[in-house]
């Protein structure tokens, strides 16, 4: 077991419900708490990174940095560094806690879009993935390159370094996930999650990748989010699911997705939590989140969410979520119990 | 069913390829004919335009391609990046084309009050709504305004989609269009084996005179068109090398992509190159209700090298000052970004991009407004494209057709060209 990691509250996922919410005057593309749980970060479609600090709600406001989307946020391991990944190609550092944040220090990183990043296990390494086909490593201490590696053949939507720390796992817009070895710097194998992927032959276009990756904490399970069934590519006409692979076998574990075949939509966020069950929300059709458990492909339970969910990131106290959403706000969830009514 | 022709003859359309006397013959006018802008009219008779259109269909969004508008509520997340006319930027997601706008001419302000797929086509093919006279596609028109007799190809052929009679109008079928869905060779034209020329000519030979003979008894417009479509075979057999984009050299081939666009905008210029008068090629599919962005990198990241190949390789053969070049779409896509990041139809505040013959290169005509939800200055609609098409062809667009004894005029009269984009 982790010395470092936070005990494992207790929570129910039938208690999910909103506690706190921020508005914004954009829609928001993607969302992170700090790793000290103080702070909610969220990505908005004005290009500005917003700041919300949970106790106060007092807002800070991150821009200047980026003149595109930004849907990838992640932090150095001590919570002291801010990193996002732009649709403009850069990878910028910005101080977490400071009160007028400026960059502080800007890479072009890919050419074309960042789609994703993931900081390593321990804090030192920060993976990059976009539609250059091309992920890439660097030194979370001075953003120096470390590495990069190249065979994904359509742009890659997704990465996640394996608890381990020495592994990484990638997916890209054909569902195509490779696996790649720090240490011996290449590729070690592919596999394949098909489900998140379709050719659409009336409009002549894939459609696909990984929206959201996460491992389970002992390494074994790798989930991708996204969209499948897709009936209609330009329409959005899929189900929002979840693909879990055995990580050691590189077999599919299990396919979670709604029962109702006419719940459409996307998965846009994916948590484990370690009392054992994912959460998954959805946006384009609405918004849900979705509870899954085991090898059971069906949600165990499921809620409507007020308005299309773009990302989601679990509290590192394990008991609340943040969720952003188009309609231009960020909410906070509690997944503790609810205390029973006091009698009078 | 009966069909009247424009001069209320049938042996016009037994001659159609002589347009010029026969629209004479049509108005009454000069031998030079109506249409034909008399400044340009001695131009014309020397040298054949074309007329190239680029259909992206579905609907491209003005705002990854031609008309941008980073930074603001509906810019979404592309820059946008300078072209090679100072001044002027189109989206990030062209930059090829972007060093070719010296060669093309914008227009930002279109306003066609429209957000249905099959009336925005007949819009800006036909230059008018829907409704009342059947007018004919463009294609159609030109096909029988610019077409030359002696060339042995036809004047109107759609590039990656069937072909459609009914596009003729009122002209008559055998103005509709030739399709090659698959980008290839016509259908059935090659010379089956065994068969020698000189059978297959007798063949022909004994066909015509049968046709002949029911035609002088039962001669309406689909016996014409039916006619018509068994010479049209027979000289497309011996054209067949045209279609064949094989023989370009792989050099080009790769320039102007691999894939079925790339393939089909060569065919197009080995086409015009023939002497075909009117060429559509569509690349399909813009219509992104859902994530309208990544699938814009897409279309447009194919759309972009091989449009701006095309536009090289036409001027560098000295095609594209006879060509014009329209790249249109049905209308736009909705400035507000929906909660499934697409776009929806929007036809309010779109744009079109011209290139080549009688436009004004650079020259960029309208404005919309900050984000791009409404047109503020030179609102224009298909009318007054479909005017300017015709004039940038020397053709005169105020001009009338005679049909079954009625002066009808060949553009919307209401509307008249886009003088400031013509050369």
């Amino acid at each position: 077991m982790n010395p470092q990691a936070p005990a494992v509250p207790k929570v129910d996922v039938k208690a999910f419900r909103e506690i706190k919410k921020a508005k914004y005057s954009s829609p928001f593309l993607a969302c992170r708490f700090d790793p000290q749980g103080r702070f909610v970060f969220a990505a908005a479609q004005d290009f500005s990174i917003q700041r919300w600090e949970l106790d106060s709600g007092k807002q800070v406001v991150y821009q200047g940095g980026h003149d595109s989307w930004v849907r990838a946020l992640g932090f150095d391991s001590q919570g002291r560094w801010l990193l996002s990944g732009g649709y403009d190609g850069r990878l910028i550092w910005w101080p977490a806690q400071a009160e007028k944040p400026e960059p502080i220090r800007k890479i072009d990183a890919h050419q074309g879009w960042i789609r994703a990043l993931a900081v390593s296990p321990n804090g030192q390494l920060v993976a990059t993935v976009g539609n250059d086909r091309l992920v890439k490593l660097w030194k979370v201490e001075d953003g120096s390159p470390v590495a990069e590696f190249s065979g994904h053949e359509s742009h890659v939507y997704n990465v996640a370094f394996h608890p381990g720390g020495q592994e990484l796992a990638t997916c890209d817009h054909h569902g195509i996930v490779k696996h790649w070895s720090l240490k011996e710097k290449k590729q070690l194998r592919e596999l394949k999650a098909a489900e998140l992927h379709k050719y659409d032959p009336t409009f002549h276009a894939h459609i696909g990748g990984a929206r959201a990756i996460e491992f389970t904490p002992d390494g074994k399970l790798l989930a991708l989010g996204g969209i499948t069934n897709v009936s209609n590519a330009f329409a959005g006409v899929g189900n929002p699911c979840v693909v879990v692979l055995d990580w050691a076998s590189g077999k599919k574990h299990v396919v979670y997705k709604p029962a109702d075949n006419n719940l459409r939509g996307t998965t846009w966020g994916l948590e484990y939590h370690q009392s054992g069950f994912w959460m998954a929300v959805s946006g384009g059709s609405g918004g849900w989140v979705f509870f899954y458990q085991g090898t059971k492909s069906q949600p165990v339970h499921r809620v409507k969410l007020p308005s299309s969910a773009q990302d989601l990131h679990l509290h590192p106290g394990l008991a609340q979520a943040a969720i952003c959403f188009y309609d231009r706000h960020v909410r906070i969830y509690s997944l503790e119990p609810k205390q029973p009514k006091a009698k009078a | 069913m009966k069909c009247r022709y424009a001069c209320g003859s049938p042996e016009h359309a037994l001659h159609r390829r002589k347009f010029l006397g026969a629209l004479a013959g049509i108005t009454g006018l000069g031998t030079v004919g109506f249409f034909t802008r008399p400044a340009v009219a001695k131009e014309l008779q020397k040298r054949q335009k074309h007329m190239l259109v680029i259909y992206l269909a579905g609907g491209v969004s003005q705002l990854e391609s031609w008309d941008p508008k980073p930074g603001t509520d509906t810019g979404g997340p592309f820059r946008a990046i300078p072209t090679s006319v100072p001044g002027v930027h189109i989206s990030e997601l062209l930059p090829h084309t972007a060093k070719q706008m010296h060669r093309m001419a914008l227009v930002r302000s279109l306003n066609t009050k429209n957000s249905d797929h099959g009336m925005g086509h007949y819009q800006m093919t036909h230059g008018r709504n829907r409704g009342g006279l059947n007018v004919p596609h463009v294609g159609s028109l030109v096909n029988r305004l610019l077409h030359p007799q002696d060339c042995p190809l036809p004047g109107f052929i759609h590039v990656g989609r069937n072909g459609d009679i009914k596009d003729a109008g009122y002209l008559g079928p055998q103005y509709g269009s030739l399709g090659l869905p698959s980008g290839g060779p016509p259908a059935g034209i090659a010379r089956p084996k065994g068969l020698s020329v000189e059978a297959d000519l007798r063949r022909h030979g004994f066909l015509r005179k049968v046709n002949d003979h029911f035609l002088a008894q039962r001669r309406s417009a689909e016996t014409e068109a039916y006619t018509y479509s068994y010479e049209q075979a027979l000289r497309l057999m011996e054209q067949r090398h045209v279609f064949e984009v094989d023989r370009e050299p792989e050099k080009l081939r790769e320039a102007y992509g691999t894939h079925p666009f790339g393939r089909h905008c060569l065919l197009a210029r080995r086409l015009i190159e023939h002497g075909v008068t009117y060429v559509q090629v569509n690349h399909t599919n813009y219509d992104t209700h859902h994530e309208n962005f990544d699938f814009h990198i897409e279309q447009l990241g194919e759309f972009d090298r091989t449009f701006a190949t095309l536009l090289e390789d036409l001027a560098s053969r000295g095609l594209l000052e006879h060509t014009l070049v329209v790249v249109m779409s049905e209308f736009g896509r909705t400035p507000r970004i929906n909660v499934r990041l697409g776009r929806d139809h929007w036809g309010r505040a779109w744009s079109v991009a011209l290139a080549g013959c009688g436009i004004q290169h650079g020259a960029v005509v309208g404005k919309t407004n900050k984000n791009g939800t409404a047109v503020t200055e030179r609102e224009v609609d298909h009318g007054h494209l479909f005017h300017t098409y015709l004039q940038a062809l020397g053709l005169d667009s105020l001009g009338t057709v005679n049909v079954n004894g009625r002066e009808l005029p060949v553009a919307d009269p209401s509307r008249e060209p886009i003088e400031e984009l013509l050369a």
